[in-house]
């Protein structure tokens, strides 16, 4: 237990220390982790950690990631990305493993071993490129959406490839491995499986489960293509049930369980049925987009996912192999950059042939020139499999870390030195990206439901987010867009959209709920305007005083115009029942604001002098208002329409006669 | 130098041409104060008080709006109907407004050959103008020249239109600056673009 506390808290330390100084830099978020994880990597020698089994099971992050991915994919748009999807991922792959591998055979190496270092260096980094364009807000530029495809065919080229491996085990290290134990169970499916536990030497992957081992081709792939329509209609047809059935506990945290039940439950089948588990997770996000759960899902894991993210990425900083990188410098060095340069010159030569413009074509062409993850699990793999000798994998390793080590460097590379020459561009792209709804509506009852039909009907688009599954059903049914989960929670109003919205309008119930999200949106958001559902008198005070300008009472309206009904009824002209009303109103506004002046939050009422004085004299000529004297509420005075007196016309006569020859 | 408020009424923003493009103009004007009355007051409950307390502070009030059935927008026949109350703007006491003048700019669908005895209004422009006329006679204003955009639904923008706003901006500067005398209007006067505009080439 100790030495679990001790080693999550050393993790947490550099995470925490690294990071922000990092960011202050304008190194981004994953080049801290890194150094974080340089930088504890001898303590971490110290205590005995075995850093690549937490590495592996960090690499659930990625699944994670993928599925997030998945989350802001609509199905329409990944049809849509078919052909740069094969096109562009598919020459990339291709034609980085040729060169790749031909470089190493130059080196002198034989051809089966250059295939594989060829396979492996060709995948990049889907979390370090996907992190670094999400937090620079790159994701959907041109650039963003061409890397996007080439990691994900790459992810999922992963698996024929770990079918492919072993094809080109050598013999002479097959002799080797038998006498150590290795490659005996070494089999596609359980070595990529979930937690990659397939750490070379310890040749116990008999141990892992699977669903297709040892069943005939065919029935494999049913039950394969069987996992994959569970997954895809299981996302269709059960979560909503689901998550109505979670959502009458009314606990936040079940959801939470909920979100990674889900994930994890998909990583696991897939790793069953021999698929990747970032693969199934992306396919369930991808069916999920459209699903109004989808924002309380992302909200859900995306600490998850940024934890153990940024837990891999130490990992690969605290992985590296300083002894052996100091034995081989110059070499290790050389090779690491001639491999950016050779991926680079692949991508670059592939945004020539996609017609990638400007800024867009070196984003693509830096962003993706690392060698990835996928790198260290088939890495390993090649190791088990006796393809690649350990020597030589050890080195390899160490270039695929610093490769992405290097990365960060890149990224500033572009947006510090290119991006800048092509603002123009980047402009124009910025203008379309805007498809966050514009008006964000907290809340869909009786109150929001209104006020988000109206805006509908004039044209607005809107997002709706509640936390009342029963709503959400009706609103389905008229075809709305809505989103599940409780607003007052920062991490959802912002997978709403807050950062991007004209207009926030806090329509949901109890005082305590709506004074959290606007002093939440007031505090960190105060660019966009507020309206607020006020409860009561008191409660307006209360909002004025967080700085909300735009408060409605919820029930104000309704009561003046019954007033307003009444005094028809009893025979007054229906003009001046409104006019009544509407004076009515603009004094009552009027005392409110007099008194959310004196008003102070922090002292209680009945101890507020200055609140207590002025009820008084405002009570004092009200009183007169409800014991019915008319002459308070005189609309005559104001109100115009009264004609002239005896004495003005005689005054106009004698100006007239005045003027008169 | 002229303290002026424009005071411009359309209920029609959406569909207007000539006055939304006045309208942006005008108020861009340094030194000027413009009002868009439906924009002010949506639901008609006009603000006496601050009327009166604005028309104080000013000395040229301009009334911008679309000629409706030979007359203002009714948003702004409200504002006439309260804010020039006997005993302030005219009556027993109600001089405040003496001295101040009145200038309209109105645009209207008609075209200037209609607008006479023989044209198929039958009357002249300032002949249908007449009530305002006299509300700023009986308030002891000046009423000054209006300045008309006739043909308005069919003005071209980029040349008629364009001209019109042009003549409109140079005719509120000139008035702001002193650059423009303020005079009762003749007989049948109306102002034009080409007759502020060429103002400025002297
Ligand atoms: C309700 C209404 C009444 C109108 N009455 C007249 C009228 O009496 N005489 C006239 O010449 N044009 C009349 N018009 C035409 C308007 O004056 C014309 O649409 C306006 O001046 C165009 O300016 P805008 O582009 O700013 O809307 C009328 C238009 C409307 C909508």
């Amino acid at each position: 237990m100790t030495d679990f506390l001790l080693l999550a808290f050393v993790f947490l330390v550099a995470g925490v220390i690294a990071v922000p100084i990092a960011s202050r830099l304008g190194l981004g978020s994953v080049l801290g982790y890194l150094i974080a994880g340089i930088v504890i990597s001898p303590l971490l020698a110290t205590l005995g950690v075995d850093v690549i089994s937490i590495q592996h099971f960090a690499e659930f992050g990625v699944v994670m990631m993928l599925f997030l991915v998945g989350l802001e994919l609509e199905p329409k748009m990944l049809w849509n990305m078919r052909a740069k999807l094969l096109g562009l991922g598919g020459l990339q792959v291709g034609g980085t493993t040729v060169l790749v591998m031909g470089v190493a055979m130059m080196l002198g190496q034989p051809w089966t071993i250059s295939l594989a270092i060829g396979l492996v260096l060709a995948l990049s980094s889907t979390a370090i490129v996907l992190q670094t364009l999400n937090e620079k807000g790159l994701m959907r530029s041109n650039g963003g959406q061409s890397s996007f495809s080439v990691l994900l065919f790459q992810d999922i080229a992963v698996i024929p490839m770990l079918a492919f491996v072993p094809l080109l085990a050598m013999p002479e290290l097959m002799d080797l491995a038998t006498d150590t134990g290795h490659g005996a169970g070494a089999h596609g499916a359980e070595a990529h499986g979930g937690s990659h536990a397939s750490d070379h030497g310890t040749g116990d992957h008999g141990a892992s489960l699977s669903l297709v081992d040892g069943l005939p081709g065919w029935q494999a792939a049913l039950i394969t293509i069987g996992a994959i329509g569970a997954v895809i209609l299981g996302g269709v047809y059960l979560t909503r049930p689901l998550f109505r059935f979670i959502a009458m506990a009314g606990l936040r945290e079940l959801f939470v369980a909920a979100a990674l039940m889900f994930v994890i439950g998909i990583a696991l089948l897939m790793t069953l049925v021999g698929l990747s588990p970032a693969l199934g997770t992306f396919l369930a996000g991808v069916v999920l987009a459209n699903s109004e759960y989808r924002h309380e899902l992302e909200s859900d894991i995306d600490p998850f996912r940024g934890l153990l993210l940024g837990l891999f990425f130490i990992t690969v900083g605290a992985a590296i192999d300083f002894e052996l990188l100091l034995g081989n410098l110059a070499s290790i060095l050389g090779m690491t950059f001639g491999l950016i340069a050779l991926k680079s010159l692949v991508l670059l030569a592939l945004a020539w042939v996609f017609q990638l413009q400007g800024a867009d074509k070196w984003l693509f062409g830096l962003g993706l020139a690392q060698a990835g993850e996928f790198g260290f699990v088939l890495l390993s793999f090649t190791v088990a499999n006796d393809v690649i000798p350990q020597n030589l994998a050890d080195q390899l390793l160490l270039i695929v870390a610093l490769s992405m080590l290097l990365t960060p460097g890149l990224f500033i590379l572009y947006e510090k030195v290119i991006a800048p020459r092509f603002v123009k561009t980047q402009e124009r792209d910025a203008d379309e990206i805007v498809e966050v709804g514009e008006v964000i509506i907290a809340g869909h009852g009786r109150f929001g439901g209104i006020v988000n039909r109206m805006l509908r009907a004039t044209g607005y688009a809107t997002t709706v987010v509640d936390y009342n599954a029963s709503h959400l059903d009706m609103l389905r049914s008229f075809g709305f867009k809505v989103f599940f989960g409780d607003a007052t929670r920062p991490d959802l109003i912002h997978a709403a959209g807050i950062e991007k919205a004209k207009l926030l309008i806090v329509a949901i119930d109890g005082k305590e709920q709506i004074n959290a999200l606007v002093h939440y949106v007031r505090e960190n958001y105060p660019h966009v305007p507020v309206i607020a559902r006020a409860v009561d008198r008191q409660h307006v005070y209360d909002l004025f005083a967080m700085g909300c300008v735009e408060i409605i009472r919820e029930t104000f309206d309704s009561s003046v115009r019954t007033g307003r009904s009444a005094l028809e009824r009893l025979g007054m002209h229906p003009f001046d029942a409104e006019l009544a009303a509407r004076k009515f109103a603009e004094d009552d506004r009027h005392i409110l604001k007099e008194m959310a002046l004196v008003h102070d939050p922090k002292i209680p009422t009945s101890q507020n002098t200055a609140y207590i004085e002025k009820s008084k004299t405002l009570m004092k000529e009200r009183e007169e208002q409800i014991f019915g004297k008319r002459d308070v509420f005189d609309l005559s005075t104001d109100r115009g329409w009264h004609p002239p007196s005896e004495e003005d016309l005689d005054a106009i006569l004698a100006d007239h006669e005045a003027k008169a020859p | 130098m002229a303290k002026i408020i424009v005071y411009y009424a359309h209920p029609g923003q959406t569909f207007s041409r000539a006055n939304r493009a006045m309208a942006r103009r005008a108020s861009d004007i340094e030194g000027i104060t413009f009002v868009d009355l439906y924009a002010e007051y949506p639901r008609h409950d006009i603000d006496v008080r601050k009327e009166q307390v604005r028309l104080l502070e000013h000395d040229v009030i301009v009334f911008q709006f679309p000629l409706y059935w030979y007359s203002t927008p009714s948003l702004l026949k409200e504002w006439q109907d309260l804010v020039l109350q006997h005993g302030f703007a005219y009556g027993h006491g109600g001089d405040k407004l003496a001295g101040k003048a009145l200038l309209l700019a109105i645009t209207a669908g008609g075209s200037d050959e209609a607008y006479t005895q023989e044209g198929y209004q039958q009357h002249t422009m300032r002949t249908f103008l007449t009530p305002l006329e006299q509300t700023a006679g009986l308030c002891q204003m000046r009423f000054l020249p209006p300045y008309v955009l006739f043909g308005a639904l069919k003005a071209d923008e980029a040349t008629e239109l364009k001209h019109h706003i042009d003549g409109y901006v140079e005719l509120l500067t000139r008035i702001r600056d002193g650059k423009f005398e303020l005079k009762d209007a003749t007989a049948d006067e109306l102002t034009s673009a080409s007759d502020i505009l060429s103002l400025s080439k002297d």
